[in-house]
This record gives C-alpha cells, structure tokens and sequence, in this order.
C-alpha cells in the first residue's frame, strides 16, 4: 500500500501541496527565502538523484556545473547582450557539452577514483571563476541582472514581492524538476540505469551500452546543477565562485544521501534539512557545526539508505 | 549451417592456460552442453564467448560475423544473451521490473521521450511491460511479479534471469548452471523450459553440472578438462567414452549407464 502511495502523482502532489500550503504558516517574509534556497539546492539534488541514485555513479564536482549556470546568468546579458532567461539556457547547454566531455573519460573510473576525478574537475571551476578577474570579478564575485519575470507578472495583475516571486518561482522549477525525474524512473532509459546500478555485467547482456548511460545520467543531472546555480545567481543578483566551491559540492551529495538518494522527495527532504538545520542549530552558537556534524552522521549509521527511505520502511515494516 | 561457432578459443590467466584450443559449433535450436569438473574453464568459456572476457586466442563467429571480442552490449544486439551462475539479478527492482530491463534492446528510445513521458515513451515501457508479464507466467513468476526480486528464492532468481535472458528474444541463450541450487521439481521445470525454447529455434549452450539433466536434454556434448576440450558427441556416447570417466563423470556415469541399462 505504502508503495502504492509513494508513486509519481503521490510525491509530486505532496511538494506541490508543501510548497503552497507552507506560505500560510510564515511568520515573516523571511521564510520565503529560506524557502526559495531549498527548492534550488533541492533542484540540483533532484538531479544528483538521477546520477547517484538511479545510476549508482558519484559527483563531487557538481558545484562546477552550478557555477557555470550561475555565471552564465550574470556574463551572457552584460557580453553577448542576451536576455538573464537564455542566458540561463545557454548555461544549461554549456553544462551539457561539458558534461558530456569530461564524462567520457572520468566515467570509466568507478568509486573513489571517480570521486576524486570530479572533485577535481569541480575545483578546476571554481578556480577559474576565481582567477579569471577581469572577466568574473574574481572572489570579489559579479552583479547578475534582474530576470524581469516579476514586472511582466506585475503588468498582468499579479503583484508579488521579491522574495514571494522567488518562492513561487523556484518551487514551480523544483516541481517540474521532479517531474522530470520521475517520468524518468519508470521510463526505458531509467530502467537501464537502475540496472546498470544493480549490475554493470548484467546491464550489459541484456543490451545495455553502460557507458552511454552513464554519460546520459551525468549530462542531466550537470542540466539541473546549471539550472540551480541559474536561479541562485538571479535570485540573489550576485555571485561569487563560491556557487562552484568544493563544499557546495560537498553540500549537494550529502543532502542527496541523507535525505535518501534512491528517492527524489528524500532528497529535496535532505536539501530542505540541511538548508534550514543550520539556521536553527545557531541556538547551540559555537557548536553549530559540530551539531551539524552529529546529526549528519547519526543519520547515516541509523538509517544507512538517508532519512525517507528509512522510515518509510519501518512504517512498512510496521504495517505487515 | 551452424549458428555459433567457436574455434580454437583460448585465455591465459597470469601464465595459466585457463583455456585453450576450444572449439565446437552449435545448430539453430540445437542444446549444447558443456561439462566437466570445477576449475575446468567453463565458465572461462561462457565469459570468452559473451565478451566478459576477451579471449587471447582464436574466434567466435555468429551467423557469419566475427564477434570476438565484441563487447556484450553489442553481442545483446546480435541475438546472444546468457544468464550467470553466480545470479547477476537487479537488486532494489522488483521482479517484473528485472524482466521489464531484460527488454532494454525493444524500447530503448530518445531520453528526451524519457524524461517528458511522451506517448511514445509510455507505449515502449507498456509494450516491454506486457511483454515482461508474459515471460514472467511462462516461467512461474507471473504471481511474484510485484515482489522486490532480492525477496524470491534461489531457484527462482534462476528463472528470473532466464526470463530476463528470454525478454531479449535471442538467437543464441547461454546457460551457466541454470539448475544449481533449485530442488528436482525445479530442475525439471527448466528442464521443460529450456527444451520448449529450443524448440523455437533458440540455441541453447548450457553448463550443468546436473549429469541427469544433461544427458536428458543436451543435443550434443563438450567436455572440457583442464581447459581443453577431450571429447564431444551424443550424450550416449559421452557417457561411455572412457577418457570422460576417467577425467569427470566417474561413478555418476556407471548410475547413469545403469539406469539407461
């Protein structure tokens, strides 16, 4: 029954409830913020989840890919004159083909070789972004220009602050990122990367070109990464290559396995988590980050496949 | 005209002749069986031929094309298919989903389909879907179909994988122990299973260490020890060749003379 009900409609009817229902409990303006940074890094871990938990291949390198779409946003409109919203494709596609290129090689490695294979492509970014100063402002970071969504919107009737614009914005693109994601798990293509996650030898007698796959998963989930780093730099209407660091990195993977990475809801339950757990944690001041830490490990030893996953299968578990 | 045909096959395994010098065709719809005692390159042989491995020596050949050192996808593509002896199943997909995976080559499509769930993405994945049902009934799993596939018993995962092998609609099917672990109502079933695919015309190479079950079925033998071939022929004749005897089949092969007697 359990399964029943964490099908495709079901998750996407629950964040969607979440996300407009959440705003009636706001107590300040505040929160439509906080609100808006989960649902962009819960984007890019939507997309994580395509590469992680459906294809069992590891990034520690995305940031790279968020920080392409975030200066996409803030050079295209002042260098080639384009509008902040093709800017933010043209990033995208430029993720795309360098995800493409650097996936060939780094994805014929497995584990941890892997793993330090993007790590550094992720600081190779970030290094450029930072080096580059005349053209990005170096570590200083840019101004990105306004999207101008919000004054169409207003012409039309539709009159938001910033922030609620942002809240509403981002969440439509979470949901629609999630959508993605879960038409692709039942779809072929899903299905041969959830076997080449179960078995690479097996994947490949039933047909399966297991490094095609592999390339195809790590090209979209560098899309949604874009995209997040997109929205971050336009909602924010700054930057700095930080959006491309190793900890942002470091940040998309563990709220993609804390929260369940085999799950798309898990995993936007993860970024959701720990976006706001260090808000609420500066209660412990100092401690903060070693509370962070206590948690995020506590997490994995006691619920080893991340927050969703575990529970529901006590709940199952409960049930029969 | 055969099929399949291998010659002088042979691997190398750090100085170690794993293989060497293996060579036998197989006719559409013929059963082949390869036997011999553990460490013999059986499954070495499975792995050469399927392009786990890539053989040292020699030729694999298929309908006339030159698949040596092919890579398995690619072999998947020209009709050959296998299932392992130590079950390659995909944990956390339920049972039909494994089948539903086993028909990759069928509806694979564009991702973009994929991901935006078009008509034309949702009618492969319905049509693999069905397709999947059928096979899975066909070998006894059509109840179980909704199960995670880790929760199903040994011999079951073994028919799973056959039926897996099966969504391929392949020309050549290569078997690796498909009875070991299952109890003789099992075996039997896939016993049944394996004579009804060969019959429609699918090449069955099998390894087996179930004698009765080889001797029953099998069209023909090969029998390899220390990786080289020391006999072949009609399992009558496998069974009273005396360098067989003594290399393998031992007191298996006096019971089962004596029970033909």
């Amino acid at each position: 029954m359990i399964m029943r009900l964490s099908s495709k409609a079901t998750t996407l009817l629950i964040l969607a409830a979440v996300i407009a229902i959440a705003p009636f409990f706001f107590p300040s303006s505040y929160y439509f913020r906080v609100g808006s940074l989960i649902f962009v890094n819960g984007l890019a871990v939507t997309g994580l989840v395509i590469l992680i938990g459906y294809a069992g291949q590891i990034s520690l390198g995305h940031a790279g890919f968020a920080g392409i779409g975030a200066y996409a946003c803030a050079l295209a409109p002042i260098h080639l004159g384009l509008h902040p919203a093709l800017a933010a494709i043209l990033g995208a596609l430029l993720s795309a083909a360098i995800a493409f290129l650097v996936g060939r090689p780094i994805l014929r490695l497995k584990g941890y070789y892997l793993a330090v294979a993007s790590l550094g492509f992720g600081i190779l970014v970030s290094m450029v972004l930072s080096n580059e100063a005349q053209l990005t402002g170096g570590p200083d970071g840019m101004a990105v220009p306004e999207l101008g969504l919000r004054a169409v919107l207003k012409a039309v009737g539709i009159d938001l602050s910033n922030t609620e614009f942002w809240y509403a914005f981002s969440g439509l693109a979470l949901v629609l990122g999630a959508w993605l994601a879960l038409n692709l798990y039942h779809s072929p293509t899903g299905r041969a990367l959830r076997a080449l996650h179960g078995s690479e030898v097996a994947a490949r007698t039933v047909g399966v070109d297991v490094a095609h796959y592999k390339l195809v998963a790590f090209v979209i989930s560098a899309i949604y990464a874009s995209v997040s780093g997109s929205l971050l730099a336009l909602q924010n209407k700054f930057i700095t290559p930080d959006v491309a660091g190793f900890m942002h990195s470091i940040e998309m993977v563990t709220m993609a396995v804390l929260g369940g990475a085999g799950s798309v809801l898990g995993a936007i339950l993860g970024a959701a988590i720990l976006t706001t757990l260090p808000q609420v944690l500066t209660v412990f001041q100092e401690y903060e980050q070693l509370m962070l830490g206590l948690v995020m490990m506590l997490v994995m030893i006691f619920m080893r496949e991340g927050l969703l996953p575990s529970v529901a299968h006590r709940i199952r578990g409960r049930g029969e | 005209m055969s099929l399949l045909q291998i010659e002088g096959l042979g691997i190398d395994f750090g100085g170690l002749r794993a293989v060497n010098d293996v060579g036998f065709s197989l006719k559409p719809g013929e059963i082949v069986s390869v036997i011999g005692p553990n460490g013999a390159g059986k499954t070495t042989l499975f792995n050469m031929i399927s392009g786990v491995y890539a053989p040292a020596r020699g030729r694999v050949v298929l309908n006339g094309e030159d698949i040596t050192r092919m890579p398995p996808h690619m072999l998947a593509r020209r009709g050959l298919s296998r299932t392992f002896q130590n079950l390659q199943i995909f944990q956390s997909m339920t049972v039909l989903e494994n089948a539903v995976a086993g028909h990759h080559l069928h509806e694979r499509g564009s991702v973009f389909a994929d991901l935006f769930s078009l008509p034309a993405a949702r009618r492969r994945s319905k049509a693999s879907e069905d397709s999947a049902r059928a096979l899975l009934d066909r070998v006894g799993l059509g109840r179980a179909a909704e199960q995670e596939a880790s929760s199903l018993s040994y011999g079951a995962l073994k028919r799973l994988e056959i039926a897996r092998a099966l969504a391929l609609k392949p020309r050549v099917l290569l078997l690796d122990e498909p009875a070991a672990g299952c109890n003789a109502v099992e075996t039997e079933e896939i016993d049944h299973l394996i004579a009804q695919v060969a019959a429609e015309g699918v090449s069955i190479l099998l390894v087996e260490h179930d004698m009765k079950m080889v001797m029953r079925i099998s069209n023909h033998i090969v029998v390899l020890d220390h990786g080289e071939k020391i006999a072949e022929g009609e399992p009558a004749a496998i069974a009273r060749n005396p360098r067989v005897i003594e290399a393998y089949l031992g007191a298996q092969a006096t019971e089962a003379q004596n029970a033909d007697g």
